[in-house]
C-alpha cells in the first residue's frame, strides 16, 4: 500500500505473562475508514493505545502518519486526533468554550480559532447552541460536538474509541455522516466499536480476538469469506473460538 | 496533507487556552466558589474572635482576709485588665466550691491573712482557684491571672511608694515577650494563614487533577501534544492566584479587624507565603497522582492538610508538649516551618536571617515533592 498513514509490523504488548496484543501487523490506507472490532479484553484497546503514544510496545512497532510509535510518541500526538467514550467534552464549558479549549491544545493559530469555530458551528447546524453549557445537551449531540472538536486542528488521523456507545440509532448515523464527511476530507478514521451495523460502514474492518488480529478485509469481503451474511454473523463465528472471557 | 510537519503548539497558547478553561470551571461551580473565597474568612473570624483560646471579661470573685493595700492593688490590676471583672468578694473560704459549682465564675483568687507583710518580706502567696472541668479554659484562666498578679505594680516593685526596693518579691515570674497582652489571635492569624493555603492549594488542586482522571479527560489530554508540565501549571496556576487573593484578604483582615500588626517585612511574609504555596500545590499535584479518584485526593489532602496540620502544626497544641513521636511527625508537616516563621515575621519582626532555617526547609520540601510527582507522572503514562 503506497499512501498507508498507519503501518504495524509484529505489534506486541505483554503485562507480566499476559499478552494483550499478540504480534498484529497491519496498514491503514490514507483517507481511510478503517474498523477496529473486537470483544471486550481483545486487546483493541491497548493496540490503539501504543498506537496513540500513550503506551510502548514491548516489541515490535509501526508508523503513524510517518512517525515511529515509540520513538517518537509526541510528534505522532501533533498528527492524530483522539475521542475516548468515556469522555467527550468538558461538561461545564460552553460548546464554544470546548472548541477553544482543544483549538488551543492543539495549536491551531489564534486568528483562525474564532472562524474555524463559526464553521464548525454552521455546518453542524449548532449556532443557537454556542453559548450552552456542554452537560444540557443530548448524548448524541455531545458525541457529535466531541467528534468535530477532535479533528479541530485537521489531523491526517483520528482515533475514535467507542464512540457511539449509548447513542440512539438515528443519532448514529447522523454520527456516520459526520465521519464520512471527515474521511472525504482526507482525514483517515481508525474507528473501534461493537455495533455490528457500524462495521458495515466501514471501508475495512479488522476484529481481534484473544490479542491477535483473526480478520481483516471489506466487510463484504469478510462476510463471503465467512459465508455469513451480515458482519455480525462474521464476528460470531470468530468470537466463538475465543478463549479468553469476555470481561 | 493539510497539516504541515513542522507545526509545534506553542506551550504558552496551550497554557493559556487550559488556564482560561480551569478558572471558568472554577468560577462555574457555586459551592467551590464559597469554599474559595468565603470560607477562609469565616475560619479566621471564627478562629480568631470565637474559639480562640483567650478569654474575655471572666467573672472571678476574691476570698480576701487580709483587705490591704497590696491585696487592693491586685484585685485593681486584675480588674482594670480586659480578661476580667470582679464579681464579688466571698466573705468565707468554705464558699469556694459552692460558687465554682455555679459556673459563672470562672476564678477564685484567694489571698493569705497579713499579704502585704507576707509581701514585704518576700514570700507572700496568692492561691487561684479554677474549675478543672474545663482545663484548656482554666489553665488559660491561671496563666492570665497569674500574668496580671506577678505585673501587678505592688509586686514588680513599680509601685510610687516602693521605687528603689530591691526585688524581687515573687518567686514565680512568666514573662510574655512579644505577645504583651496575651492576645490568642497573635498565633491564629499565622495558624490560620497555613491551614487555608493547605486548604486551596493542596486540597482543591488535587481535586481538580484526579477529576481529570476521573472523568477519563485526563486521557484525552494525553493523547493530545500538550506536555505533562504544562497540565500541571496550567492547572495549579487558578489556585495560586486564588490563594495569593485568600492571602492578601487574610493579612487585612487581621491588621484592619483582629488588630494584630504585622511587625516585620511584608514583603518577607509574602516571599515566605509563596514558598508555602509552592509547598502545598507540590503537595496537592502528588496526591492526585497518587490518588485513583476524587474521594481519595479529597480525604488524603483533608487529612493531611487540615487534620495533621490543625493537629501537629502547634496551631493549637504547642509541639513541645506532644508524645516524642508526634513532634518527630511534626516536623515533616509543612504548616509547622510555615507557621513558625511567619509568626515570627508578623509578631516578632524577625528578619530573613532569622527564619532561614524555615526557608530552606520549606523549598526543600517543595522540590521533594516535585521532583515526585514529576516521577510519578512519567510513570503513570506508562
Amino acid at each position: 500500500m503506497k499512501n498507508a498513514v498507519i503501518q504495524v509490523e509484529n505489534l506486541t504488548k505483554r503485562f507480566g505473562d499476559f499478552t494483550a496484543v499478540d504480534n498484529i501487523s497491519f496498514e491503514v490506507e490514507k483517507g481511510e475508514i478503517f474498523g477496529f472490532l473486537g470483544a471486550n479484553g481483545a486487546g483493541k484497546t491497548t493496540a490503539m493505545r501504543m498506537l496513540c503514544g500513550l503506551s510502548n510496545p514491548t516489541s515490535g512497532g509501526g508508523t503513524v502518519a510517518g512517525f515511529d510509535i515509540s520513538q517518537q510518541s509526541e510528534e505522532v500526538k501533533k498528527h492524530i486526533g483522539y475521542m475516548s467514550q468515556k469522555f467527550a467534552l468538558y461538561e461545564d464549558l460552553k460548546v464554544w468554550e470546548n472548541m477553544r479549549l482543544y483549538a488551543g491544545i492543539y495549536g491551531v493559530p489564534r486568528k483562525k480559532i474564532s472562524e474555524i469555530i463559526d464553521k464548525m458551528l454552521v455546518s453542524l447546524d449548532f449556532e443557537s447552541e454556542k453559548n450552552t453549557l456542554v452537560k444540557e445537551l443530548p448524548l448524541g449531540w455531545k458525541q457529535k460536538l466531541a467528534f468535530s472538536v477532535s479533528i479541530i486542528h485537521r489531523p491526517e488521523i483520528v482515533f475514535l474509541d467507542e464512540p457511539t456507545g449509548g447513542v440512539d440509532p438515528a443519532s448514529r448515523r447522523q454520527f456516520w455522516e459526520l465521519i464520512y464527511k471527515a474521511a472525504s476530507d482526507g482525514i483517515t478514521v481508525f474507528v473501534t466499536t461493537h455495533y455490528m451495523d457500524e462495521a458495515e460502514y466501514c471501508n475495512r474492518v479488522s476484529i481481534m480476538v484473544d490479542g491477535r488480529i483473526d480478520a481483516l478485509d471489506t466487510p463484504t469481503n469478510l462476510k463471503r469469506q465467512f459465508e455469513a451474511v451480515s458482519m455480525d454473523e462474521v464476528f460470531t463465528k470468530l468470537a466463538r473460538g475465543a478463549k479468553r472471557g469476555d470481561n | 496533507m493539510n497539516n504541515p510537519k513542522s507545526k509545534q503548539p506553542k506551550p504558552s497558547s496551550q497554557f493559556i487556552a487550559f488556564f482560561k478553561k480551569e478558572f471558568r470551571y472554577i468560577f462555574r461551580d457555586t459551592w467551590t466558589m464559597i469554599i474559595l473565597l468565603i470560607l477562609p474568612i469565616l475560619m479566621l473570624i471564627l478562629f480568631g474572635l470565637g474559639i480562640s483560646t483567650e478569654i474575655r471579661n471572666t467573672r472571678v470573685a476574691v476570698f480576701d482576709p487580709s483587705r490591704d493595700v497590696a491585696t487592693q492593688q491586685i484585685v485593681n490590676s486584675l480588674s482594670t485588665s480586659e480578661y476580667f471583672i470582679i464579681d464579688h468578694y466571698l466573705s468565707d473560704i468554705s464558699e469556694v466550691e459552692q460558687t465554682l459549682k455555679k459556673g459563672d465564675i470562672g476564678i477564685i483568687v484567694v489571698f493569705e491573712p497579713r499579704f502585704n507583710e507576707n509581701l514585704n518580706r518576700g514570700n507572700a502567696t496568692v492561691q487561684l482557684i479554677a474549675d478543672g472541668s474545663d482545663p484548656n479554659t482554666a489553665s488559660t484562666l491561671v496563666n492570665y491571672a497569674t500574668a496580671i498578679i506577678n505585673s501587678s505594680p505592688i509586686v514588680t516593685g513599680n509601685a510610687p511608694t516602693q521605687i528603689g526596693t530591691p526585688l524581687p518579691r515573687i518567686h514565680c515570674e512568666i514573662k510574655l515577650l512579644y505577645n504583651p497582652t496575651m492576645k490568642g489571635t497573635y498565633n491564629i492569624v499565622p495558624g490560620v494563614l497555613g491551614i487555608v493555603l493547605m486548604l486551596i492549594c493542596t486540597l482543591m488542586t488535587s481535586v481538580a487533577i484526579a477529576r481529570e482522571k476521573e472523568t477519563g479527560s485526563m486521557e484525552v489530554l494525553l493523547v493530545s501534544p500538550i506536555k505533562p508540565i504544562t497540565i500541571i501549571m496550567s492547572k495549579t496556576t487558578p489556585y495560586l492566584i486564588l490563594s495569593l487573593f485568600n492571602l492578601t484578604s487574610l493579612l487585612l483582615l487581621s491588621v484592619f479587624v483582629l488588630k494584630v500588626p504585622i511587625v516585620g517585612s511584608l514583603v518577607l511574609l509574602i516571599g515566605l507565603s509563596l514558598v508555602f504555596i509552592f509547598v502545598c500545590l507540590s503537595l496537592g499535584v502528588l496526591i492526585s497522582i497518587i490518588a485513583p479518584s476524587q474521594i481519595v485526593a479529597l480525604l488524603v489532602s483533608a487529612v493531611i492538610g487540615v487534620i495533621l496540620t490543625l493537629m501537629l502544626s502547634g496551631m493549637i497544641f504547642p509541639i513541645e508538649n506532644l508524645p516524642l513521636v508526634l513532634q518527630w511527625l511534626a516536623q515533616i508537616i509543612p504548616a509547622k516551618w510555615f507557621i513558625e516563621a511567619a509568626r515570627n515575621v508578623m509578631i516578632k519582626g524577625a528578619g530573613i536571617a532569622a527564619i532561614a532555617k524555615e526557608l530552606t526547609v520549606l523549598g526543600g520540601m517543595a522540590l521533594f515533592l516535585l521532583a515526585l510527582s514529576v516521577k510519578k507522572f512519567n510513570k503513570r503514562i506508562e
